[in-house]
Order: C-alpha cells, then sequence, then structure tokens
C-alpha cells in the first residue's frame, strides 16, 4: 500500500516549474550591495517594499496599536483569545473601506460579505473547494501568475484550462478565446464551473478594460457560470487608464441584487501587493452569494488571519488620513519606478508591453531568442540567470503562449540595486546583438533571417516607442 | 451550472451538530458577574486563561520583540516582507526548543521539521492531506474532539473509523478495540490511513500510559499505517502520571519503527492560550511528509509578526520554565477547586491529570440511559442551570451521561458562581425524584435510574480516592450521593 496520499507524491504544487527554480538559484547566490555585488539580482518576486517608511511612521505615531492597547488600556487577552472566524468587525469594516477607497469610491462592500483568509493563496483556494467539484474546470486567461497551478488545483483536483492571450491584441481576452476554451474544457469532458481573472493583470501590469469587462459578463451570465475576479493589485494602479472594477461593470449593467449573475461574481484580495505586506498573511474573499460566504467562512478556520495582525491593522486602515495619502504616494513610487524600470530596458534595446498597474513589467525579448520556440526560451532564460545574474520569470512558467516574454519585476529592490541590473542586461544584449550579427553570415532561412534583421534594424533607432508592439 | 461544491453545500462542516447548540444559547445570553449575572456559564470553551499576566508582562518588558514599537520598529519591513513557507528561522528553533521543554527536556525537536499551518485545525487537515487520499480512513479512539469530522474529513474526503473506548476500564484505548476497528474496516473495503490520538486527551483530560503508546506504536508498525499524534494539551499536564510524548517511545524503539509513519501536531493554543495567533505545528519524521507539508503551508501561514514575537518569547528560557511551571500549578490548583466542589456534591468525574476540562459523569441522572436522555438532561443543564457543557455525545461517546466541562476559560469569581448552580441543581434533583410533579416543564416525572445497566458505574473514579479497579464490584447508588 502507498505510504502517503497522492497529493504529496505528485507534481500539482507546480513548484519544480522553472518559476522556483528562478528562486532557487537566487537563494544560493542572492545579491547584496556590499555583501556580494556580483549576486544573482532577484526581479522574480513581485513585492512591493516602496513605502516602508509610510508604514514605519505611521506605527511611530500610533504605539497603541503595537502595544496591544486601546485608548490605553491592555486588550491583550481579548486578542489572544479571539479565533472567530468571522473576524474582528472592525478590521472588516476598515479593510471593505480601503478597497472602497482604491475604487474611487464608485463602489461600496458589505464587512458581512467579506471572509478574511491566510493571504490571497488561501483565498483562491477555498473558492474552488466552495464552487467546484474534483474534475471540474475554470478557465484562465494567459499569461497567468504560476502559483495558480498550486492554489487552484493541487489540494482541490479543479483543472485548469487556459483561454489563450497573444500579443497581437497585447494579451487582451478576446470572444473568441473565451469560447474556444470553453470548447476545449468540453473536449476534454471537463464541466466548466467559471472564469478566474487577475485584474491588474500579473504578469501582464495591465488594467482590464471596460470592453473586455463587459465580454466576461456576457460569457458568465450565457454559459452560467461563475467569474472570480483576484483583484490583489488593485492599489498599485498608478497611470491611466484607471481601475475598473467588476462589481463597477455589474453596477453599471443594473446587475444588482435581483439577478442571478450577481451571486456568481466573487473577488479576491489581499494586503500583500498593495500595502507590502505578504509576511502578515492578510487575504479576503468577497462574495455576494451568502451560502459562499458561509461555507467560506467556515473553510477558513483551516487558515484564519493572526488576531494580533488583525488588530495592527484595522487601527491603520481606519486612519482614513493615512490611508488616502498611503494609496497616492504608493502610486505616485510605483509609476516612478515604472519608468526607470522601462527607460533602462530601452536603453539596452528591449521594450515591453505597455502597462499601467502592478510591480512588474511584461517584457519582450523575442528578438534575442535563437529561435521561435520555448527551448530558446529557456535556453535564453538561464543565460540571464546565471550570466547575467538577474532572476526573472520567463513567460512559460506564466503559460504565455508565445515564446519570448519574461516578467520583470520593479518594486522589489532599491534604484541603484534597479540601475545595476539595467546595466547588466545592456552588457548583455550588446554582447548577443554581436552574436546574433555574426550568426547571420552562416546559412538561415530567409524568413527569420528578415525577421532578426527587422530586430537588429529596430535597436539601432533611440526614439522609437517604449513599448514595442504598439 | 452555477451550483456550489458538495464541500459547501454539505454538513461536513459539523456546525449543525448540537454541539454548537449550547455556544448559541450562551452567545444569545452570556455570563457577566455584574452586567449579567443570570446569563449563561460558558464551560464548553476549552481555553487556557489563567496565565496571561505573565505574558503581559513579558510582553511590557520586551518591547523589541513587537515590530511595531519604537524598539522594535526596525524589523518592520524585514518582517512584513517575510513570507517564506520554511518560516523565520528563530521562529522554528524557539518552537522547536518550547515543545522539548513543555516535555520535561527528555526529547529534542528538530527546528528541521517544524512545518506551520493555520492552527491545529490547519495542521490537522495537512496532515491529512499529506498521508491520505479521499475515501481512506483514519482510525481514531473515541470519545474524540467534535471537530475531528470537519478537520480530518470535510475537504479531504477521509473517512473516520471510531476506536471505541468505554467507561469499564477508564476509557483507555485497548489492543482489542483496535484490531476490532481495524479488522471491521477492513471488511466494509475501507483502506486505513492511519490512527490519529490526541494524547493528552480531549475530552477525558488524561494521559496515556508509557505501556498504552508502546502498544499503539507496536500496532501502527505491524498494520504499516501512520500515527498521528495530536499534542496539543501537551502542557496542560498538571499531575501524575507525568507526561510521556510519543516522541520518546519513537527515540526509544529506535530502528524497531519505521519512522516514517510517525507524526506529531501541536499548537500554542492550549498550552499558552493563544489561540488568536493561530499557531499551528505539523512535526513529521517523514522527509517528504516534511517536505510536501511545507509546500501546503502556503494555505496557512503564521504572520510572521507573530512569528517574530514569539520566537523571541520563546527563546527566553527563564520565562518559559517560569511559566510551564505555573501554568501547571494554576490549572492543578482549578481542576481541584472543582473537583472538590462536585464531590462535595456527589458528582464524579474521571479522574484525571492534563487538559482544560474535566470528564463528568452524570449517567445516574439520565432518565433513560440513551441519547435521547442525554440530550434531555443537556439541555436542562443549558437552560435552566444555565451552564454550557459538551455533552459526550458530541464526541461520539458510546456512552450517554458523559459531559466535558471545561474549568480554565473563566476568573475565580465565576467558578464560585457554577460551583453554586451545579450544587444546586443537584439538590433539585433531589427533590425532583421525591416530588416528580414540581417541575412541569420536565416531561419525566421521575429522575432515579434503573440501575441494572449501570456498568459505567463500576469504574466511576471520585477524584480524591485511589483510582478504583475497573472490576470493582462496589455499586453506587446515585440517589444516595445525590
Amino acid at each position: 500500500m502507498k505510504l502517503l496520499s497522492t497529493k504529496a507524491t505528485c507534481n500539482s504544487h507546480g513548484q519544480d516549474s522553472s518559476y522556483f527554480l528562478g528562486w532557487q538559484e537566487y537563494e544560493k547566490n542572492p545579491y547584496d550591495e556590499k555583501k556580494n555585488p556580483k549576486g544573482i539580482i532577484q526581479m522574480g518576486l513581485a513585492e512591493n517594499q516602496l513605502c516602508f517608511d509610510l508604514l514605519e511612521s505611521w506605527l511611530n505615531k500610533n504605539p497603541d496599536a503595537a502595544g496591544f492597547k486601546r485608548d490605553g488600556q491592555s486588550i491583550f487577552r481579548e486578542l489572544a483569545l479571539f479565533q472567530d472566524y468571522h473576524g474582528l468587525p472592525a478590521f472588516k469594516k476598515a479593510l471593505v473601506e480601503f478597497m472602497s477607497e482604491i475604487r474611487g469610491n464608485k463602489v461600496t462592500f458589505d464587512p458581512n460579505k467579506i471572509v478574511l483568509t491566510a493571504g490571497a493563496t488561501s483565498a483562491n483556494e477555498t473558492l474552488m473547494f466552495c464552487l467546484a467539484e474534483p474534475g471540474d474546470a475554470f478557465l484562465l486567461p494567459t499569461p497567468y501568475y504560476p502559483g495558480f497551478d498550486r492554489d487552484l488545483k493541487w489540494r482541490t483536483g479543479v483543472e485548469i484550462v487556459p483561454i489563450h492571450c497573444t500579443s497581437s491584441n497585447d494579451f487582451q481576452i478576446t470572444e473568441t478565446a473565451l469560447e474556444k476554451a470553453y470548447k476545449q474544457a468540453q473536449k476534454q469532458n471537463l464541466r466548466v464551473k467559471g472564469v478566474l481573472v487577475t485584474n491588474p493583470s500579473n504578469p501582464l501590469g495591465t488594467t482590464m478594460s471596460r470592453n473586455e469587462l463587459n465580454l466576461l459578463v456576457d460569457f458568465i451570465t450565457a454559459k452560467n457560470i461563475h467569474l472570480i475576479s483576484d483583484e490583489i493589485y488593485s492599489g498599485t494602479v498608478f497611470n491611466s487608464p484607471g481601475f475598473i472594477s467588476i462589481m463597477e461593470i455589474l453596477k453599471e449593467r443594473n446587475c444588482s441584487e435581483d439577478t442571478e449573475v450577481w451571486n456568481r461574481v466573487h473577488i479576491v484580495y489581499s494586503l500583500s501587493k498593495d500595502l507590502g505586506l505578504p509576511g502578515f498573511r492578510v487575504g479576503a474573499l468577497y462574495s455576494n452569494d451568502d451560502m459562499v460566504v458561509a461555507a467560506a467562512t467556515k473553510m477558513s478556520s483551516f487558515g484564519l488571519v493572526s488576531s494580533q495582525t488583525q488588530y495592527l491593522l484595522s487601527a491603520m486602515l481606519s486612519d482614513k488620513k493615512f490611508t488616502k495619502n498611503y494609496i497616492s504616494e504608493n502610486q505616485k513610487r510605483l509609476k516612478q519606478r515604472q519608468k526607470k524600470l522601462v527607460s533602462g530596458l530601452e536603453k539596452a534595446g528591449i521594450s515591453c508591453l505597455k502597462s499601467n498597474a502592478g510591480l512588474f513589467c511584461w517584457v519582450d525579448m523575442r528578438h534575442l531568442l535563437s529561435s521561435n520556440t520555448f527551448e530558446a526560451e529557456i535556453e535564453l532564460w538561464k543565460k540571464i540567470v546565471y550570466d547575467v545574474k538577474l532572476n526573472i520569470s520567463p513567460g512559460s512558467s506564466c503559460h504565455c503562449t508565445e515564446p519570448g516574454w519574461f516578467r520583470v519585476c520593479f518594486a522589489n529592490m532599491s534604484e541603484e540595486t534597479l540601475k545595476l541590473s539595467m546595466q547588466r542586461l545592456k552588457a548583455f544584449v550588446d554582447t548577443t546583438i554581436n552574436v546574433h550579427n555574426q550568426s547571420n553570415h552562416q546559412s538561415v532561412k530567409n524568413s527569420r533571417r528578415k525577421s532578426l534583421s527587422k530586430w537588429v534594424f529596430r535597436l539601432s533607432f533611440d526614439d522609437r516607442e517604449p513599448c514595442g508592439e504598439r | 451550472m452555477a451550483t456550489l461544491s458538495k464541500i459547501a453545500t454539505n454538513n461536513r462542516h459539523g456546525e449543525n451538530s448540537p454541539y454548537f447548540d449550547g455556544w448559541k444559547a450562551y452567545d444569545k445570553n452570556p455570563f457577566h458577574p455584574t452586567r449579567n449575572p443570570e446569563g449563561v456559564i460558558q464551560m464548553g470553551l476549552a481555553e487556557n486563561q489563567l496565565c496571561f499576566d505573565l505574558i503581559k508582562e513579558w510582553i511590557s518588558k520586551n518591547p523589541s520583540a513587537s515590530i511595531c514599537t519604537a524598539e522594535g520598529v526596525d524589523e518592520f519591513k524585514d518582517i512584513a516582507n517575510f513570507q517564506d513557507y520554511h518560516g523565520l528561522p528563530e521562529f522554528r528553533q524557539a518552537v522547536a526548543k518550547f515543545m522539548s521543554r513543555a516535555r520535561g527536556g527528555g526529547v529534542t525537536f528538530d527546528p528541521q521539521r517544524v512545518v506551520m499551518a493555520g492552527g491545529a485545525t490547519g495542521a490537522n487537515e495537512l496532515i491529512t492531506f499529506c498521508i491520505a487520499d479521499p475515501g481512506d480512513a483514519f482510525l481514531v479512539p473515541s470519545p474524540y474532539y467534535p471537530a475531528f469530522d470537519r478537520d480530518l474529513g470535510w475537504r479531504t474526503g477521509v473517512k473516520i473509523v471510531p476506536v471505541n473506548c468505554y467507561s469499564s476500564n477508564n476509557f483507555q484505548i485497548t489492543r482489542e478495540a483496535l484490531e476490532e476497528a481495524y479488522k471491521k474496516a477492513r471488511e466494509a473495503n475501507i483502506n486505513v490511513k492511519g490512527l490519529i490520538i490526541t494524547n493528552p486527551s480531549n475530552p477525558l483530560g488524561t494521559t496515556l500510559h508509557r505501556d498504552t503508546l508502546e502498544s499503539l506504536v507496536s500496532f501502527v508498525n505491524e498494520k504499516n499505517i501512520h500515527l498521528v499524534v495530536d499534542e496539543i494539551y501537551a502542557a496542560t499536564v498538571f499531575s501524575s502520571p507525568k507526561f510521556v510524548s510519543i516522541t520518546e517511545i519513537i527515540e526509544e524503539m529506535g530502528s524497531n519503527i519505521n519512522r516514517d509513519n510517525f507524526h506529531v501536531i501541536y499548537s500554542l493554543s492550549k498550552d499558552m492560550g493563544l489561540p488568536g495567533f493561530r499557531v499551528g505545528i505539523v512535526y513529521s519524521y517523514n522527509d517528504m511528509v516534511v517536505h510536501c507539508g511545507r509546500k501546503m503551508s502556503s494555505f496557512g501561514l503564521v504572520s510572521s509578526q507573530t512569528q517574530y514575537l514569539l520566537a523571541a518569547m520563546l527563546n527566553d528560557d527563564e520565562f518559559v520554565d517560569n511559566f510551564l511551571a505555573e501554568s501547571s500549578k494554576r490549572l492543578a490548583k482549578r481542576y481541584q477547586t472543582f473537583t472538590k466542589g462536585l464531590e462535595q456534591v456527589g458528582i464524579k468525574c474521571l479522574k484525571s491529570n492534563a487538559g482544560l476540562f474535566f470528564w463528568m459523569n452524570l449517567g445516574h441522572r439520565l432518565k433513560e440511559q440513551t441519547l435521547e436522555g442525554e440530550m434531555v438532561l443537556w439541555r436542562m443543564i443549558i437552560n435552566d442551570v444555565k451552564l454550557n457543557v459538551s455533552p459526550g455525545s458530541s464526541f461520539q461517546c458510546t456512552e450517554p451521561g458523559w459531559f466535558r466541562v471545561c474549568f480554565a476559560n473563566m476568573d475565580d469569581e465565576t467558578v464560585h458562581v457554577a460551583l453554586n448552580r451545579i450544587g444546586a441543581f443537584v439538590s433539585q434533583g433531589k427533590e425532583i425524584s421525591s416530588e416528580p410533579q414540581k417541575k412541569k416543564r420536565w416531561q419525566k416525572k421521575e429522575l432515579h435510574l434503573s440501575f441494572s445497566s449501570r456498568i459505567y458505574e463500576e469504574s466511576v473514579m471520585s477524584p480524591h480516592k485511589n483510582m478504583m479497579s475497573p472490576h470493582s464490584p462496589i455499586p453506587q447508588s446515585p440517589l444516595v450521593r445525590a
């Protein structure tokens, strides 16, 4: 009899993927300005390290929250004992108001419909347990966050069927792609329970257009399925077009409490990206369906948020002056930092998808591939990790259908480190272009020669647009 | 069709069980010494509230343990950012050290085997996902913690096969009972993957004897199934016999057993009284389980803010030694207060030496020796006596009339009130049996029992007498005692 479970011995946790292997390499040889200046720079981690000073300054001014005190009185005992899966009411209230503020107060959220979980990781898994049986499927647009393979599939037995998006239209979701994915699921005998999107997108760094959102609502209405909108990056939108929440769309379409579709839209949130607090494990799922809220609340027992943390954050997020300033300052700094990455890439002759959100850019390195294949992508990626010493995430780990795209993070390091990473990249590219120029003299297919020279030609211009494809 | 999943709509979360009705009654009318002195006293919640003063004192003396104080805020950034599922190294080390100290220092724990989970709730589910597939089963000795049905089976699809234990031998787990349960399961084509025990026991409050543990180890070794020991109450042992952790047996047995089959579940919710902080631990001797469990812990990591605080606290040897000793002392005192008070009114409990509760025997007060009889009595206790206690049936106890009563989640004043109410209830019982018409709302006219089927009586323990032999022929007439 086999000793362990199937789950323990399979690969569905997805952690053998390249996404995580890059991390492992980084762990072995991490860059440090002083101690290890030749080490690998971590650009594969979507963390927001730009605003800790604002948090620290708030802490300095609010000692009560730190010391388990409320109005000078100790509430240690109450917090130590508080394990109610309904969550600290003050925290839920502050959290939904914060979510509303991020959305320009165009939508409001009911604290009774939010369920606290141990990070968005847990929220996403919980929704799968609530909405799908083992063997059911959710449709996800590609490219998508590699962690979804673990979070949505591993212990739940749910399948992911990709909705293929391509660079031809900046990876936007189309009706054709949706229908194609649905049919593919049917061909595989999988019952589709819903669509899950990340908006703003990881790894694209773009917000979904009104058109796409309406398309999604049309689709789930027609197919009578669920829609999960993972809005974990909603507070990182730093440029136009602004963020349009799925709730806004429902409101616009008068899909209020009376309609069925209202109950089939669920939102996932977390403070890991917007506030830069991934260590605190603060996730949430929001649903208009009371049954989902009820079931998910019970399931949250398996991963509640520490009461110590709930209390601290309820105080912080209730401070409206603080949140207002934080949201705008965070966006400002992200905008500046993204610009630096984009111009650094430009100098290296690399373009990226025009983005307005997130903690990363979706970078186009197709011209650096030796061939238009995923093998070539991994070959390039290995060079970048081991030789250039930058841990970036290859598009294949995000299930992208086109080789040559990479996710590069910009908010998890100092400005100097970012500058250094761009210098290393430029040096690498200059060498690679020389090699390509040499290889052009060898016998190559005409079409490939044409496309190679097109890229070479392009690189010699200084005044092209930052994002190659538009 | 956009329906919800079976898991979301079935009852395996167990919250529709009567176990929770008592909680609901309490929530509607909670006792407060001044604001609501007639309210329901919560005696169904196994919390340890006796040592907060010690923890609070430590926290105020160690401001740098918090990342939010002026003394600690320099660490804020790194800690807030830290989501590595290995956990903070200092946290794992501190937990391993604490686990050792809580077991008298006889065994050491390897920090590399410490895996985090969302409380023991998350830990029990996690170990199940690692060692069993949907449809598999675990043997669990009854009576057992009601939420095991949810933790072990709800989302995992794993079944529980109870191993029945009886008061005739103080509910000890016998080899015969294990073999019988295992045999029956196999005959029904149920794939038994392991045995899960709680030691010290919830709800019994007793620790397992060394020879019982050795017998369990030999059983699982022979059948090549897993043994999961939930030691969540390890540091609540307040009197002899001394606690013997499974880890001691594992060390002693050396290569005679397959260590890959052994796992320990732990938490700080009971020993330290910190259920709100959600610190669950899976400690496995199986490398693959540690490896896989660690990845799964992503679904319920301990907040880094909490890890950091507790790492500092549990690394403070002086604090830990004092805490463990003092906690034990206070639990012993509270236990004695209760059992003395109960003895005075003729209520017997299982002799126990650990836990935050005692296992009270009210079998003699049942009109009918049935589940229904127990429910009737229980509802009376909640609604009339106004104490929320937990009926044995919610723990899958096969003998009606047992109740778990928690004693560490209230202050001394409330203890007094609770004892008074119990005393009053018992004396009313005396009146009831002689004047059956007195209380209309009691359907049954008489409370006195038929003595013929009270096999449990032989083994009912008086806490202040020596352990009675399980085969003692002395009958106890409840009417005399009452």
